[in-house]
């Protein structure tokens, strides 16, 4: 049981960046691969930063803020240099290998000693139950807090560019600068499940970040599969979908190990189980 | 009102495909004038309206509204005055967003988009209160998507989002052409009655010669890219379609 708790917490943690692959692929219809680099960005930010004892909610602030300008510059090279967009993403991401390395000055930081967001609450004795309960109420106002961007004129703004941008040019909305904000809260979002993860599995990894950006994609359409499923079109509902389409692809990972698969595999069997879920609804659709 | 001083434009210069879609157009409208302009295809009066909204930017000449000189002002800080209507019924309105939701944008036209939540009960009925003139029982499905209403609704809805918000200028590029006959006819009059009922300056594109006769205080004919006529409303009120259509 306590191996599929820990998948949950897994789920948890990931559903900051499957909303900021919501955001970027969903509301702007962008393909961004920056998500591989920013979420070891803020995996790597966070770690040097809890290791020199910088408080928990200016980590925090300072690993979103990283993600941001990442993102922020992937949107600048696609708006501004005009590059498409696949292509700015890699760019940065490729960049940030670097720029975490730096700023690592090793491969890996492991915390040990380290007061992280989970052993804040020390009332609490059991670490399982600290982690859960810190994931959950974390989820629950990441949930609160991108519903309710969503819907102020700012995230209709934002929700009609990616939807029409014709229109929402002629509703004078400037899409350029809109796609770079979009790009910056998105990878921001993303390297807040760096920070998140980091802490959870107690070190940073120059290779965290790879193929990381698979698991939003899934964890954004096995949303999709469930909401359309119960018929249902509301943004709030959507992005719960999200989460919990987060912590079902965690659990199935989970389930896959558990019946003995290989896990030198897992990606392998990421992959399939992403084109399995992406391709079921065109072949529905074609028959 | 509208000036449009010696505006030229050339797509693809120096290239074999090079066109000249407009030379040397220099058009005067006055306030809460209703203008139609016909002409053939590629006569050039899409790009007349794409220069106006700031979709293309031409190459010489000068564009002033109310005397503001916004020639190099981009589209969408020309959407101050310009709220514009175009062919593709689907191209004014975001299908995935709801009707309150699009009107919630249009109504913010002229304005920033704030960190505030706008679609409040009051702003509801306005647009309930709104909608219902158009009689199309659409006034209780405004959490509806966009995208599930059919083309004529959709425009419909999109010349309402125009006038939701301060507008000078209405530009509508074939408004009716993708409808059916009657929602077509329905769709021309709301239009001529918004236009006049807001005292707002209005370029319509048409093919309908009956629609030149019917709406409208002035006609322009294109013609390769210059105004080949410039009918005033009295020169305007003796044509017969037989006439427009000797022009052409």
């Amino acid at each position: 049981m306590n191996f599929y708790l820990s998948a949950i917490l897994l789920g948890l943690g990931f559903a900051s960046l499957a909303l900021g692959i919501f955001i970027t692929m969903r509301i702007f219809n962008i393909p961004d691969i920056t998500t591989d680099g920013s979420f070891t960005l803020g995996g790597v930010v966070t770690s040097v930063l809890l290791v020199n004892h910088t408080s928990i909610p200016l980590t925090l602030l300072i690993a979103f803020s990283c993600g941001a300008t990442a993102g922020a510059i992937t949107g600048f090279i696609h708006t501004k240099l005009k590059v498409n967009a696949l292509l700015a993403g890699i760019l940065v991401m490729t960049a940030l290998y670097s720029v975490n390395l730096r700023i690592m000055e090793r491969s890996n930081i492991p915390l040990i000693n380290v007061s992280t967001v989970f052993n804040s609450l020390s009332f609490i004795s059991d670490s399982t139950s600290q982690q859960l309960i810190v994931l959950v109420s974390f989820s629950l106002l990441l949930w609160l807090a991108v519903s309710w961007l969503l819907k102020t004129d700012f995230g209709l703004a934002m929700r009609a560019t990616g939807n029409n941008e014709n229109m929402i040019r002629s509703l004078g909305v400037n899409t350029d600068r809109m796609k770079i904000t979009g790009l910056a809260l998105a990878n921001g979002l993303t390297a807040l499940s760096g920070f998140l993860i980091t802490q959870i599995q107690g070190f940073a990894d120059i290779n965290m970040g790879i193929g990381i950006v698979i698991l939003g994609l899934g964890s954004v359409m096995i949303g999709e599969i469930i909401l359309k499923a119960i018929r249902v079109h509301k943004i709030t509902l959507h992005l719960l979908g999200v989460i919990g389409g987060s912590i079902i692809f965690r659990l199935i990972l989970a389930f896959a190990l558990s019946i003995g698969i290989d896990a030198l595999y897992l990606k392998l069997v990421v992959a399939l189980f992403v084109l399995l879920v992406v391709s079921i609804p065109n072949l529905k659709r074609a028959s | 009102m509208i000036e449009l001083q010696h505006i030229s434009k050339t797509f693809n210069r120096g290239t074999a495909n090079e066109v000249n879609a407009l030379k040397d157009v220099t058009l005067k409208t006055e306030s809460s004038q209703f203008i139609v302009v016909i002409g053939s295809n590629g006569s050039g009066k899409s790009s007349l309206m794409n220069a106006l909204a700031g979709s293309i930017h031409p190459d010489e000449g000068k564009i002033l509204i109310d005397g503001i000189d916004i020639t190099r002002f981009k589209e969408h800080e020309r959407s101050k005055w310009i709220a514009r209507i175009f062919q593709n019924p689907l191209m004014g309105t975001a299908p995935e967003l709801s009707i309150l939701e699009n009107f919630r944008l249009a109504a913010l036209r002229t304005q920033s988009k704030k960190l505030v939540t706008g679609t409040t009960e009051k702003f509801r009925r306005r647009v309930q209160e709104k909608i219902s003139l158009l009689n199309l029982g659409l006034e209780n499905k405004i959490d509806q998507q966009m995208g599930t209403l059919s083309g004529g609704q959709r425009q419909a809805l999109t010349l309402l989002m125009a006038v939701m918000d301060e507008t000078k200028i209405l530009l509508m590029d074939e408004p009716a052409a993708a409808l059916d006959p009657k929602t077509s006819t329905l769709l021309m009059q709301l239009a001529e009655k918004i236009i006049r009922e807001f005292n707002l300056t209005a370029l319509l594109i048409t093919h309908q010669l009956k629609d030149v006769i019917t709406y409208g205080d002035r006609v322009i004919l294109m013609h390769e890219g210059t105004i080949l006529k410039d009918l005033n409303k009295a020169e305007k009120s003796t044509l017969q379609v037989n006439d427009i259509y000797s022009w052409f």
